[in-house]
């Protein structure tokens, strides 16, 4: 088979929706057409049966009961919803939230505002290898906590948080758990009850699913969960999240979460094959190291620096050709690069020099095979002009060098 | 974010990559930007003593396609002008010739920084005083 450029390997941004997907959607934007919540004819019925049996598909594939799921317009929103809504339901019992320094902007950003909001976050480092301390998370704990707030799977580095033992502590305190799970459901194996998780978002267009649609699943029994709405109005989704319901969106995701469902334990095994080779491949390249836990994992996520070559300069190399994203921003408006790879201790240089490999259901290993040869190709030819390289081959120590600042 | 033409091609074929020897005193090496910010140009003239002329110049860039090109277009800038010459190159010409974007004007100004920090490294080998550079903001 004649090999199709670009190949996109930023699965972690975004998938594209299944085939399968927009076939179960396309009659919900025409001939059913429907407000699920009109009660009463059968344009209605129609729309509130098919967002009845997509509950199903979601809260199957997490093991949950369909009424414990909520939908949103994405993860973001489960996530504001998540902490937010705790943090007003839960005051009167405190006011202390427990997060970490790797979680997406969609829960730190969150955060910061509760702390605005006179609500105190303790924001866990994690190791090495992006793994948090489970005795620095017992230790966080106070008598005003009233929620853990733990990914589930890194999307930078795909990191997957020790889950059950998280749980495991926050019940024997008391304190709620939630966790971001829009990188590792449908990916990997997610069951709230045998996890022990309270709340958790996650969205369908990282799962072959369209954009636009989420959830945020809330436990109904021991504990029974509940948080403030934050989008007031009709009272849909049982007065935690009103607006009219994104049918065609809502039904994409049911049939995505069901895909998943029957086919992620032989999809899993693929991709993580198909990334060990890829990573295989590319360490064979001096000075480049994988970042995050290796066995911690998601199967589809690999990490790499590329010592002396910076992640943007890189993608150049290969960008009309392979998609995928960097650890590195270089503009004048943010120098920094990613905060997820400083908080494993990264020097910047190596986060300045990374990129970040999101596989998935339509990648081949034609597609690997490719992106090993261009990727090892651009790294060889940056660095012959790179002059850290030149540097570390004479053996100059760039600490030793100083440099001039901007 | 769109590229120029012009400034893809300096990045795919990049001009007057290498090194000069910088232990020659009719050589002059300039490095500026840091590992830390994500880059790092290392500009070399040579100057011809005779006619005061730049004969040759090399770049060495760890950076941003933006940085690479700004340091290629510098070096085949630098060729044949004189010193003087040279300390007119201003980052906005190299800004108008590769069309960067807003967000990588710094890759010029590192460039004009990395041409004057070779320039003065010229001058100081050869008993001139270091010129006084006006700060640029990155």
């Amino acid at each position: 088979m004649e090999l199709k450029l670009p190949i996109y390997l930023d699965n972690n941004a975004t998938t594209p929706c299944d085939p399968r997907v927009v076939d179960a959607m396309l009659p919900y934007f025409t001939e059913k057409f429907g407000n699920a919540a009109s009660r009463n004819h059968s344009f209605g019925w129609t729309a509130e049966e098919a967002v009845d049996y997509a509950r199903e598909q979601v809260a199957k594939l997490i093991g949950a009961d369909p009424k414990e799921i909520i939908f949103t317009s994405g993860a973001t929103e489960a996530d504001n919803l998540a902490i937010k809504g705790v943090f007003e339901m839960y005051a009167s019992r405190g006011n202390h939230i427990i997060t970490c320094t790797t979680e997406h902007k969609a829960v730190l950003d969150t955060c910061k505002h509760i702390e605005k909001l006179g609500g105190q976050v303790t924001y866990l480092p994690v190791a090495a290898d992006g793994l948090i301390d489970l005795n620095e998370l017992e230790k966080a704990i106070t008598d005003k906590t009233i929620l853990i707030a733990i990914m589930y799977g890194n999307n930078e580095i795909g990191v997957i948080q020790p889950i059950r033992e998280i749980s495991k502590i926050a019940r024997k305190h008391g304190v709620l758990f939630f966790t971001d799970g829009t990188q590792a459901v449908g990916k990997v194996p997610v069951d709230v009850n045998a996890d022990g998780i309270d709340l958790m978002a996650f969205s369908a267009h990282k799962m072959y699913g369209p954009k636009g649609v989420g959830a945020l699943y809330v436990r109904r029994k021991s504990p029974r969960v509940k948080v403030t709405a934050q989008m007031d109005g009709g009272g849909h989704e049982r007065g935690m999240r009103s607006g009219t319901m994104n049918v065609p969106g809502i039904v994409g995701f049911g049939k995505a979460c069901e895909i998943c469902m029957n086919e992620m334990e032989a999809e899993g095994q693929r991709l993580s094959k198909m990334r060990d080779r890829l990573e295989a491949g590319l360490m064979q390249l001096e000075e480049a190291y994988v970042n995050g836990n290796r066995e911690h994992r998601l199967p589809h996520v690999a990490n790499i620096s590329f010592k002396y070559v910076e992640g943007e300069g890189l993608m150049m190399g290969f960008n009309k050709n392979i998609a995928l994203s960097s650890g590195s921003a270089c503009t004048s408006a943010s120098l920094e690069p990613s905060y997820v790879l400083k908080a494993l201790g990264l020097g910047d240089d190596l986060a300045h020099s990374s990129l970040r490999f999101g596989l998935g259901r339509f990648t081949t290993d034609e597609q690997i095979d490719y992106t090993i040869k261009a990727i090892s190709e651009t790294v060889l030819k940056l660095r012959e002009m790179s002059p850290l390289w030149e540097m570390f081959k004479e053996g100059i120590d760039l600490n030793s060098i100083e440099w001039a600042h901007h | 974010m769109a590229y120029s033409e012009k400034l893809i091609d300096h990045y795919t074929h990049p001009k007057n990559v290498g090194t000069l020897d910088k232990s020659k005193n009719n050589v002059g090496t300039g490095l500026v930007g840091a590992p830390e910010c994500g880059d790092v140009m290392r500009l070399q003239i040579e100057v011809d003593e005779a006619t005061g002329v730049i004969s040759d110049a090399k770049f060495k860039t760890f950076g941003c396609g933006s940085a690479i090109a700004s340091s290629s277009l510098a070096t085949e800038w630098l060729k044949g002008k004189t010193v003087d010459q040279a300390l007119t190159i201003d980052n906005m010409d190299i800004v108008e010739e590769l069309n960067l974007p807003p967000v990588k004007i710094h890759c010029s100004v590192l460039a004009e920084d990395a041409i004057k920090a070779a320039i003065n490294d010229y001058r100081v080998k050869n008993g001139m005083p270091a010129l006084e550079l006006e700060e640029k903001k990155h």
